[in-house]
């Protein structure tokens, strides 16, 4: 176990360094961000000014000395200084941070009450009403981009039916928690990944109804419900609940444009969005690292999950 | 792999003697010499090779494996699942790297050949697969698979590779027709013959065959061992046959080794080794096996334990922890490899220890009377 | 592990079978009278797109207590889905059992409703599938499904039942039984888990064991031992058991009586000598033929032409004569030939197409 943490713990800071280092010279090789100051009076800055300017944010130096210069002090916690906001990116990410992560729990929450108990009635009723039920809403789910999905929502709940008590959130700041403003973003976030989750449990589920330990277990005299919710479940749950787990984390990067139809105050629409419009690459290059950190953590967390759930799967180095 | 400069020449690459291997070179289509093959397992966390964290295990799965295999015949691996007979067929593939040890085709050293030599060897070196299911593309028609092949390695036009998978496929009982066929549309004896088709289609001549009719139904395995053998006679083929079933074995192959844990234990020509087994294990395994007749009664002859896995195994005789003889700890070969010693003067070879020799009520009486 | 062993090997010079008793009298002394199992006329068929396919087709044997039977057969030729009806799993909608009768201790199982046999499965008649590997689920402990049986079936919770998972264990020998209770199927070995199988198979003693060709992807040496296992709880049991198997080695070694089964019928049964010493059927002489000898050099073997026939494109009449090596019109072959006793407890279909000898049985029948 301690062999399989610290190689994962070396493959994590590669992966770090590595997504960090390529948003770090795909960034150089747009704007220069020192744009960001020119006034828009016409007149631009002098030579010297846009010089001092440079030195100041570091660009004189090669580089890897800047590169080097940020990734330590990443480390340590500090990302540096907003350009746009002239605020520490630290700062600008724990403000943004709980509210992406209210909407990931409050999608995820979704995503599986709808997609996972689908899937298992479609596989079980193969071929049935309920099975078409489910493989309807996941055609849906998957078929529709969530913009759509979150821009119908938004047009039929809040506009056309005008006396829903649907509400979305107040601009800037961080939304109330009031299932009034959760619902439609959750939905909107959930659908897709439900269908994914409906289909990944059906499949599984039909293969495990197919196999030999569940033919035992009826043979053993177990009645058909309890083979299926004890013997048959356990098996087919192991893929969809990994997978969630993953969606999860992708979520709490920010699910994008949830966040900004909905005008959700979260990490993906006031940090990540914004900084790659002006080009803010201090905070471009903190919200990355924070999204590698959760994704690799997130990760990790599959993976152990995985021996929990199957015990066959062994971290240290696996059967041979 | 490296061409060497030298390239060695046939004529004088010598086979080095090896106790038990009796053929002469110009006989032998196959030599294999100290033939190993390990595999790390369970990796440490190590940094420039030294192991920080946990320790690396050492799956032996060939180790120290010597044999003939003579132009035209049959040589049998026989031994239970992990003894190392279908990783000895890899290395012969080429499909594996061998650890330690040669390989000599027709005297010549396969790990120095010339990128030429290799080619020729790949081509008189085959294979037929042990699940008929799993060994063909289902994407690929009949004509496809058998052909190919000859597409890859050698010059034939398309009707020339046309006309000779029809004639292959006449040759192992199949119609010139079906090579349009997808191989789901087979049953499991045709898709082996297809198989077999696929095998000689570079007139090779060494076949390996792994446990070629084990997944297949019990009337339908007669067809393919007589097919194999009388494709044997016609175009005078060698096959090295792993197989599991000692009464296929005995069916088929010429010379048979026993293996145990990547080492064999006793070695020879069939007849003179099934007529007197000499090792414990062979008895062992003679005795369990099932009978073809029920007055046929064999007394069992129960080895202790179970099979033990090939990884970290014993620096002296690896069948000493299997032994039901009492094993003397102190004996230079509880620490050192035996060697095989002749039995008699025959064809015979087995590996002689204190606990390793059967004594006469372990013999097995095949015949049971 | 090894230390344990090397213990018992210094202990005692050779270790042998202690049951090493004549073939003759291995098993016979445990058949008795009684019948214990009574299936008669027993039809299953699939109905899918290609047709109705008739995977068993009218079959009828008895089975004694203490007696092991023997089905023989290749692929497609009904023996597996003759196991799951008389379990009744065959799986329902494209399968379903048209007629006949499973008699059970005296009870019709197929007149029985899903409740009642959900309590016969697994107690009086119960399964021990083909491949250990796949056959235990690998998310719950040892402990776990052995103990569900025996749950279910005896009512046991508790501390009570670990005990009886532990006795169950231990009566299929394995060795550490309470440690082992403990583990999950993949950190046993192929024989231990078949073991576990068995184990799950005896614990409620059933009347009827069915095996089905248990003991394919195991080892030579670990084949022996579980056989003789199933013959060691047969003589203290007198349960009756039912091999499912293609292996007629097994069949020597094991079975009482033997039932040769041809596209989804007997074409053959009597007691396994008769079998082995006096086959009437071209099949079974063939399929006895073709399997090579460990005893002594075989010379070529024989082979049976052609191959086993697709269920739903059966030919009318026998559906072995397109195979068979005999002479005969195709008006002979088309006659659908009944199974009829020819000696004492010696079954055989006949039909002029497969019988050699079909004059010297002829008055038996009327075609």
């Amino acid at each position: 176990m301690i062999r399989f943490l610290s190689q994962r713990l070396v493959s994590s800071i590669v992966s770090i360094i590595g997504a960090t280092l390529i948003i770090f010279l795909l960034v150089q090789l747009h704007n220069d961000p020192r744009e960001l100051y020119v006034p828009d009076s016409g007149y631009g800055l002098t030579q010297e000014q846009w010089e001092m300017l440079g030195e100041k944010m570091g660009f004189n130096d090669p580089l890897p000395v800047q590169y080097w210069n940020w990734i330590s002090g990443a480390f340590m916690g500090d990302f540096g200084v907003s350009l746009a906001q002239q605020v520490p990116v630290r700062e600008i990410i724990q403000r943004r941070m709980w509210a992406t992560i209210e909407l990931a729990i409050g999608g995820w929450t979704f995503a599986i009450l709808l997609g996972i108990p689908t899937g298992v009635l479609a596989a079980v009723k193969r071929g049935t009403f309920w099975d078409y039920i489910g493989r309807g809403v996941a055609i849906v789910g998957q078929g529709a981009p969530p913009f759509v999905i979150g821009l119908l929502l938004i047009v039929i709940f809040a506009v056309w039916l005008q006396d829903t008590p649907f509400e979305l959130p107040a601009a800037g700041r961080p939304p109330k928690f009031s299932i009034k403003t959760y619902i439609l973003p959750c939905i909107a976030l959930g659908w897709p990944a439900a269908a994914g989750l409906m289909r990944l449990t059906r499949s599984a589920m039909l293969e495990v109804l197919d196999s030999e330990f569940v033919k035992l277990a009826r043979a053993k005299g177990v009645g058909w419900n309890t083979v299926i919710y004890k013997h048959a479940l356990k098996n087919a749950l192991i893929t969809p609940l990994t997978s969630a787990l993953l969606l999860f984390s992708g979520w709490l990067n920010g699910a994008l444009v949830i966040e900004i139809i909905f005008g959700w105050p979260g990490i993906g629409y006031d940090a990540l969005f914004t900084a790659v419009n002006d080009n803010d690459f201090p905070l471009l290059q903190g919200t990355v690292f924070f999204f590698v950190v959760i994704f690799v953590i997130f990760a990790l967390l599959a993976d152990l999950l995985y021996t929990v759930i199957d015990p066959r799967v062994r971290l240290t180095g696996g059967e041979k | 792999m490296t061409t060497k400069t030298e390239k060695k020449i046939n004529t004088k690459n010598i086979v080095p003697n090896e106790l038990g291997c009796t053929t002469p070179t110009k006989d032998s289509i196959l030599q294999v010499r100290n033939l190993r093959k390990h595999y790390e397992v369970n990796k440490a966390l190590s940094f420039f090779g030294k192991d920080i964290i946990g320790k690396t295990d050492l799956l032996k799965a060939v180790d120290n494996v010597s044999f003939d295999v003579p132009k035209g015949k049959t040589f049998g691996l026989v031994g239970e699942s992990g003894c190392g007979k279908t990783t000895t067929g890899k290395l012969i593939l080429q499909l594996e790297n061998p650890t330690a040890g040669e390989i000599y085709f027709q005297g010549e050293d396969v790990a120095l050949m010339s990128k030429v030599a290799l080619v020729e060897y790949r081509k008189s070196v085959q294979a037929v697969f042990q699940d008929p299911w799993a060994s063909l593309n289902p994407r690929m028609r009949v004509r496809d698979i058998v052909g190919e092949p000859l597409q890859i390695a050698t010059t034939m036009t398309k009707e020339q590779i046309t006309k000779r998978v029809g004639d292959l496929l006449e040759e192992v009982g199949l119609n010139e027709y079906q090579s349009n066929f997808y191989p789901h549309e087979f049953s499991g004896g045709q898709r082996q013959r297809i198989g077999i088709a696929r095998a000689l289609a570079l007139n090779p001549k060494l076949i390996i065959l792994d446990e070629p009719v084990s997944a297949l139904d019990v009337s339908i395995r007669a067809q393919i061992m007589n097919l194999l053998v009388d494709l044997q006679n016609e175009h005078d083929l060698a096959y090295v046959l792993i197989a599991h079933n000692l009464a296929t074995v005995r069916y088929m192959c010429h010379r048979t080794a026993v293996m145990y844990l990547g080492v064999i234990q006793e070695m020879g020509d069939t007849e003179t080794v099934f007529n007197n087994p000499q090792h414990i294990y062979t008895n062992a395994l003679m005795s369990a096996a099932l009978p073809s007749h029920p007055d046929i009664d064999r007394d069992e002859l129960v080895l202790p334990g179970e099979v033990v896995s090939p990884i970290n195994p014993p620096s002296g005789d690896v069948f000493q922890t299997r032994t039901p003889l009492k094993v003397d700890t102190k004996h230079k070969y509880a620490n050192n490899r035996p060697p095989l010693v002749q039995v008699g003067k025959k064809d015979h070879w087995v590996v002689e220890t204190p606990w390793s020799i059967a004594t006469k009520e372990m013999k097995v009486n095949l015949a049971g009377i | 592990m090894t230390t344990k062993s090397k213990k018992s090997a210094t202990k005692k010079t050779v270790k042998r079978s202690s049951k090493t008793s004549k073939a003759a009298d291995f098993g016979r002394r445990t058949v008795q009278d009684e019948v214990v199992l009574s299936v008669k006329n027993l039809k299953t068929q699939f109905n899918t797109k290609w047709g109705t396919v008739k995977a068993v087709d009218g079959i009828s044997f008895d089975l004694k207590k203490g007696e092991t039977l023997g089905i023989v057969g290749e692929s497609g030729s009904g023996k597996s889905v003759t196991s799951l009806s008389l379990m009744r799993l065959v799986p329902s909608p494209p399968g379903e059992i048209v007629s006949g009768e499973v008699n059970l201790n005296g009870r019709d199982l197929l007149k029985l409703s899903e409740k009642k046999m959900t309590e016969v499965r697994g107690g009086e008649i119960s399964l021990i599938l083909q491949d250990p590997m796949t056959a235990l689920n690998p998310c719950f402990s040892i402990e776990n499904q052995v103990g569900e049986g025996i749950r279910i079936h005896q009512g046991i919770k508790g501390k009570n039942l670990f005990e009886k998972v532990v006795d169950a264990l231990k009566s299929v020998r394995i060795p550490a039984a309470d440690q082992r209770a403990k583990d999950y199927p993949h950190q046993l070995s192929g024989g231990m888990r078949q073991r576990v199988v068995g184990a799950i198979g005896i614990s409620s003693n059933p009347s009827v064991i069915i095996a089905d060709e248990p003991t394919t992807s195991l080892d030579v040496t670990i084949q022996g031992a579980y056989l003789r296992l199933l013959k060691q709880i047969q003589e203290e049991t007198g349960v009756g058991i039912i091999f499912i198997t293609h292996d007629f080695g097994i069949v020597a070694k094991m079975c009482d009586r033997v039932a040769v089964m041809y596209a989804g019928r007997i074409v053959e049964s009597a007691d396994v000598r008769t079998i082995f010493n006096n086959p009437i059927h071209e099949y079974t002489k063939a399929l006895i033929e073709s399997v090579p000898k460990l005893e002594q050099k075989t010379g070529r073997l024989t082979q049976i032409e052609g191959q086993p026939p697709a269920l739903w494109d059966l030919p009318e009449g026998d559906s072995f004569a397109p195979r068979s090596t005999l002479k005969f019109s195709e008006k002979d072959a088309k006659i659908r030939p009944e199974l009829v006793e020819v000696s004492k407890d010696h079954f055989v279909q006949l039909s002029k197409s497969s019988v050699k000898d079909f004059k010297k049985y002829a008055h038996l029948v009327d075609y």
